[in-house]
């Protein structure tokens, strides 16, 4: 199943927060992660993470800086900054209010979904 | 599809970093990042089987769309669209990429350097031939062979054309020159300041070997492709573009000048003649320079000016000459009006024709006929009927009173743009009413150029004889 296209854009920086807090990345690789964590229902194209993540930059969210990966190639890694840490904890808390508002109205069977969702949250 | 003809992978980004460096949105550092994430991607895909060149097209086609890919660039960057007017090149300076390392020093900034030189020149060679010769008449009647050889040398420079046309070219300022300064103009009194010759055939041969050597150099810009409409018209958005830099620079230029001048005059020092003998002619000559430059520097950059000016001044131009129709209608005086009526209406028709041009020039041939397109069949059709009632009444006064230089070339010019206008009208309805092609509108400006060559050199090499270089 393919998800919309602006429930993906809404999602989309709290899950690349949610990644970097993981650990330092780089983009080749948070698309990996990305499409490992939601098995691939998650996507959107490539090039599309970039501007985001520089716009994540320019607000502080997270920082980044050019090394030489193992294979000699040069490689923009991206780190999450203290300021993007605490944005991330409150996207975390509205995203949470939204799960459980859905969770309360789904019609019928809402509970299989709702552990799904949290770990989508990251 | 084998694998022993596809080009190697290295050949493949080459090319794709190509494409991805000419959008604006994108800095360089971004296609280094973007080709990192490339090449990561072909690894995997190659790793799990596929042959390099597969790899690179789905690689490619997963990084998205070119055109969405720099929207979203351009809309997170958009200062980016604006700043590049700027001086330094296009690399950033803690760039490491190899490729453009080795970028000499000259075609940096897309050579303002060779453009700042060049503008030097020009003001030396004004200046020079001034003080060589200490008459401001005769550097005024050659100002054109002074300066726009520069303007040519630029031209040469970025567009390489064939030595063929640069002879030609060449050889058509040497012939103005010698025709402007072998001549025996009348009453030649160098007491007089820069802008004030006695001989009426002097002054007309000034402007028109500005005409016909400004369009000469258009044949340089063509890089000798002057026979294709598209590079001509490429020239004649150039120049609309040059002007309004041109004026632009003048304004400020003056501004700053004023300044000056009143600032070291509030500590007692009168620094004005310095001004007016260096600053003012070095500086309008290597303006000159400066604004091609910029033309060519921001070409990509920004949406152009002089279209704009076009889209703002065409209604209000188009107001101001149906109001003349209504008042010479009900006073009937523009008859009784003086010799400068028909060099004023010269210079209406000329605004009108370049208020079409321009509009021409940035109009997108593929889109269907508009509003505006219908607001220039109202302005063409006031331009022809103010034009017709002046050039009535203009012969009439001619027939009592005899052609004078003046008199006939204005006169000449009014003609040729009547004719311009008269066509370009017909071609307009036509367009308008979906019978002609947007490409006939715009060829038929295009293909006019010659006439106006035509005409200035006839001023240049025909007038001054014919009428005793009065």
């Amino acid at each position: 199943m393919r998800i919309g296209k602006d429930l993906v854009a809404a999602a989309a920086t709290p899950v690349v927060l949610g990644i970097l807090a993981e650990g330092e990345s780089y983009g080749y690789a948070i698309l990996q992660r990305i499409t490992e964590l939601s098995d691939g229902e998650l996507e959107w194209s490539d090039g599309m993470l970039y501007p985001l993540l520089h716009r994540l930059e320019r607000l502080g969210h997270v920082e980044s800086e050019w090394r030489q990966s193992s294979g000699g190639r040069p490689r923009k890694h991206y780190r999450l900054s203290a300021q993007g840490a605490s944005t991330l904890a409150d996207h975390r808390r509205q995203w949470s209010i939204v799960g459980g508002v859905l969770d309360q109205v789904w019609p019928g069977d809402g509970d299989k979904r709702q552990p799904r969702l949290a770990l989508g949250l990251g | 599809m084998t694998t022993e003809h596809a080009p190697a992978l290295d050949e493949l980004i080459a090319s794709w970093r190509e494409w991805m460096e000419r959008r604006d949105a994108l800095s360089v550092r971004d296609v280094d990042e973007l080709e990192s994430h490339l090449r990561d991607r072909v690894d995997a895909l190659t790793a799990a089987g596929l042959a390099d060149d597969e790899a690179f097209l789905i690689a490619v086609k997963r990084l998205g769309s070119m055109d969405d890919l720099s929207r979203e660039y351009a809309a997170e960057h958009s200062g980016r669209l604006w700043k590049q007017l700027v001086l330094h090149d296009s690399s950033d300076s803690e760039g490491t990429d190899a490729s453009n390392g080795t970028m000499p020093f000259v075609r940096r900034a897309n050579g303002l350097t060779i453009a700042l030189l060049l503008g030097v020149g020009a003001g030396i060679a004004v200046k020079a031939t001034e003080l060589l010769t200490g008459d401001p008449e005769l550097v005024f009647r050659n100002i054109a062979v002074l300066v726009l050889p520069f303007l040519a040398a630029w031209f040469a420079w970025r567009r390489r054309p064939p030595m063929g046309t640069l002879l030609g070219v060449a050889g058509a300022f040497a012939l103005v020159a010698l025709a402007l300064n072998l001549y025996p103009f009348d009453g030649g009194s160098s007491t007089d300041t820069v802008a004030t010759q006695n001989s009426a055939t002097a002054v007309l041969a000034t402007i028109g070997s500005i005409v016909a050597l400004w369009l000469v150099t258009g044949i340089v810009d063509a890089g000798g492709v002057w026979r294709s409409d598209r590079t001509r018209m490429d020239f004649l958005r150039f120049s609309g573009e040059w002007l309004v830099y041109y004026v632009l620079i003048a304004i400020v230029g003056g501004a700053l000048s004023g300044l000056t001048v009143a600032v070291f005059a509030s500590i007692q020092v009168d620094i004005a003649p310095f001004i007016v003998e260096w600053v003012l002619p070095c500086g309008a000559a290597g303006a000159i320079l400066v604004s091609a430059w910029l033309v060519g520097a921001k070409q990509r950059v920004i949406e152009n000016i002089a279209p704009v000016l076009t889209k703002v001044f065409t209604p209000l131009f188009t107001l101001m000459m149906l109001a003349l129709i209504v008042a010479s209608v009900m006073q009937w005086n523009l008859v009784d009006g003086s010799r400068e009526l028909l060099i004023a209406f010269d210079l209406v028709l000329v605004v009108v024709v370049a208020l079409l041009v321009y509009a021409i020039s940035a109009r997108d041939p593929a889109l269907a006929p508009g509003w505006f397109d219908r607001l220039q069949v109202l302005m063409l059709v006031a331009a022809l009927v103010v034009d017709v009632i002046v050039l009535v009444a203009m012969i009439a006064r001619t027939g009592e009173f005899g052609f004078s230089a003046n008199k006939t070339a204005s006169l000449g010019l009014n003609l040729i743009l009547l004719a311009n206008l008269a066509w370009a009208t017909w071609l307009q309805i036509g367009f308008v009413r979906r019978r002609v092609p947007f490409g006939r509108v715009e060829s038929w400006q295009t293909a006019y150029l010659p006439v106006y060559l035509g005409w200035a050199a006839i001023l240049v090499f025909a007038f001054p004889p014919m009428f005793d270089f009065a």
